[in-house]
């Protein structure tokens, strides 16, 4: 009713979102709801600054690394769809969709897409490594002013040492994948939905 | 519980190594799920952007305004709805406009006559009937029906009446009960000839722009106001900011500090009358007060709180905050710790370096250290 029509969810779209993420069609419209209650400029898209706005984002050390990861390479703006896919990654993965077919194309909620969303925050350039570098400077992100610049060095040495194990002193997502291997990573990188 | 079975299992593993257990910083690549999974959580829902919006309402009032989450349902809810519009435009907006203008203009009026009067007990008098008339004129205006709690608690002179705050509609309920000095900038407009009037009857506070931002001046105003008997008890908001009314926000300590005894006031409006909410960002102050008459009605209830005092060894912060739940818990409202300000500007950087220091400590500290401060991590 009234001028709202033009931004409601339309069913065939809430049926693709549904198919590419797994949320059910209640948690589509309830994120949709946050997404324009969000979208401050009423242009159907979330700015950098619309996620800024909300204050447990913004004094989480990590705010501005997680707000990229909504925005693909060079953008600005995100729409509805690519802010369900990046949330997807937080869906919990259901007992049922364990035993899941191989050949089905991996839904958005895996162990692996959980950990490529994580192994992502660390690299900061995009170039599916984790140099040294990268590694300090989101150390520094997550510790503030209270580590040394030395004490952050010997953490980030030690912990390359331990990843490493191709020799070119930076981070692959294999080897990444293998430093975590006995993470409950399921668990730790999901979200549960109150209904 | 999660960083302690972390600490077990890199235990086992680091056993081989020379390593001492105690002084080696502990970090793991995983800790940055902590953070990860705490923004996206952020993101889906946080407890402070939807302060400042209008509340959801579970079934609907057959107000449009109300209508965010519901779509065309029957035929028989649409020609209810049609009624209503009817109804509420064409009878009911006309007669609370016209009530609206006779009660501010009698206001207006009224206190100026008075104003002409010599101090003293007659002027006293009459300025406090003028004004409980011309509130009550207007409550009738926005057909507010109001019930009053616990009236034996009412605020006395010499004292500070502190509410939350969900719209400016709050200063005419609780003046249409008692006589209160207020407290607030002076506007332009139309606003400042009422609040220009009404202080020739009886003493209001009213502030410059450029006085606001002094608060030793602002602290002596209010101070040196309770301090004479005489002078009726100062109403004020102290959350600074109309909030949705499903929540109270952190109280500014100005009105605390005084010394003064407290008389909070729990406002709790009914929503599925009319949502008295002043957002306003999004609407003037004439586009809602049009919006207020022409819902169905505003029904609300106020409790008056027993009076509270500063306790010893209390500082003003403790004292609000005390104050705050006393009234959170009343109204049925969430007790927030979040500043009401946050609905226009940014939220400060000291919290995001708290978080980093917490975290750092976790990272450099002593085995006793990171005990205590993974119970303290874990309900951050």
């Amino acid at each position: 009713m009234g001028s709202r029509a033009s931004t409601l969810l339309r069913d065939e779209e809430i049926e693709e979102i549904k198919k590419e993420t797994g949320f059910s069609h209640s948690q589509i419209t309830r994120l949709y709801s946050r997404f324009t209650s969000l979208d401050k400029g009423e242009n159907g898209t979330l700015s950098r600054e619309d996620f800024q706005r909300i204050p447990e984002l913004a004094i989480n050390p990590l705010g501005d690394r997680i707000i990229n990861a909504f925005f693909p390479e060079g953008e600005d703006q995100v729409n509805f769809r690519g802010f369900m896919r990046t949330l997807a990654h937080f869906r919990p993965i259901e007992d049922n969709e364990k035993s899941k077919n191989a050949a089905v194309s991996e839904p958005l909620n895996s162990r692996t897409n959980k950990l490529m969303f994580a192994f992502r925050l660390y690299d900061l350039d995009r170039d599916d490594k984790i140099s040294r570098d990268e590694l300090l400077q989101v150390l520094r992100m997550m510790v503030g002013v209270n580590i040394s610049d030395d004490q952050l060095g010997s953490i980030a040495d030690r912990t390359i040492q331990e990843a490493d194990t191709n020799g070119d002193n930076s981070i692959s997502f294999n080897e990444f994948i293998k430093v975590l291997e006995k993470v409950d990573v399921e668990q730790k990188m999901s979200i549960r939905f109150l209904h | 519980i999660i960083w302690a079975t972390l600490r077990i299992e890199r235990g086992i593993r680091r056993s081989g190594s020379n390593r001492d257990l105690n002084s080696a910083p502990e970090f793991e690549m995983s800790d940055i799920f902590y953070f990860a999974r705490r923004g996206v959580a952020s993101i889906m829902d946080d407890e402070v952007t939807k302060r400042f919006s209008a509340e959801e309402l579970e079934s609907w009032n057959l107000l449009t305004r109300s209508n965010n989450n519901f779509h065309y349902i029957s035929l028989r809810l649409t020609v209810l709805w049609g009624l209503g519009l009817l109804i509420r435009y064409s009878f009911l907006l006309p007669l609370r406009v016209t009530l609206a203008f006779t009660g501010v203009g009698l206001l207006v009026f009224l206190t100026c006559v008075i104003g002409l009067l010599p101090n003293g007990r007659l002027k006293n008098f009459l300025s406090q009937k003028v004004h409980l008339m011309c509130y009550r004129i207007c409550v009738r205006a926005l057909t507010a029906i109001i019930t009053y709690h616990d009236s034996e608690n009412k605020p006395k002179n010499g004292g500070i009446c502190v509410a939350n705050h969900t719209s400016p509609i709050d200063v005419i309920i609780l003046a249409s009960d008692g006589c209160y000095a207020m407290v607030g900038q002076i506007h332009g407009g139309l606003m400042g000839v009422i609040q220009r009037s009404m202080v020739k009857a009886c003493p209001h506070i009213w502030f410059e722009r450029s006085e606001v931002k002094d608060r030793h001046l602002v602290a002596k105003r209010l101070s040196d106001h309770v301090e004479d008997k005489s002078k009726l008890p100062i109403l004020i908001f102290p959350e600074g900011t109309c909030i949705n009314n499903t929540s109270v926000m952190m109280f500014k300590k100005g009105s605390f500090e005084i010394g003064a005894t407290v008389y909070p006031v729990a406002i709790k409006y009914d929503p599925r009358f009319g949502d008295a909410f002043w957002n306003s960002s999004k609407f003037g102050m004439v586009n809602y007060l049009l919006r207020m008459m022409s819902s169905w009605a505003i029904v609300c209830s106020v409790w008056y709180l027993p009076p509270m005092s500063r306790e010893e060894g209390e500082d003003a912060c403790q004292f609000a905050n005390r104050v705050k739940a006393a009234i959170a818990r009343q109204g049925g409202l969430v007790d927030l710790l979040w500043d009401g300000g946050l609905k226009r500007g940014k939220v400060k950087d000291t919290f995001k370096e708290e978080q980093q220091k917490l975290y750092s400590k976790m990272l450099v500290g002593t085995q006793e250290d990171r005990t205590h401060r993974k119970g303290a991590l874990s309900s951050l």
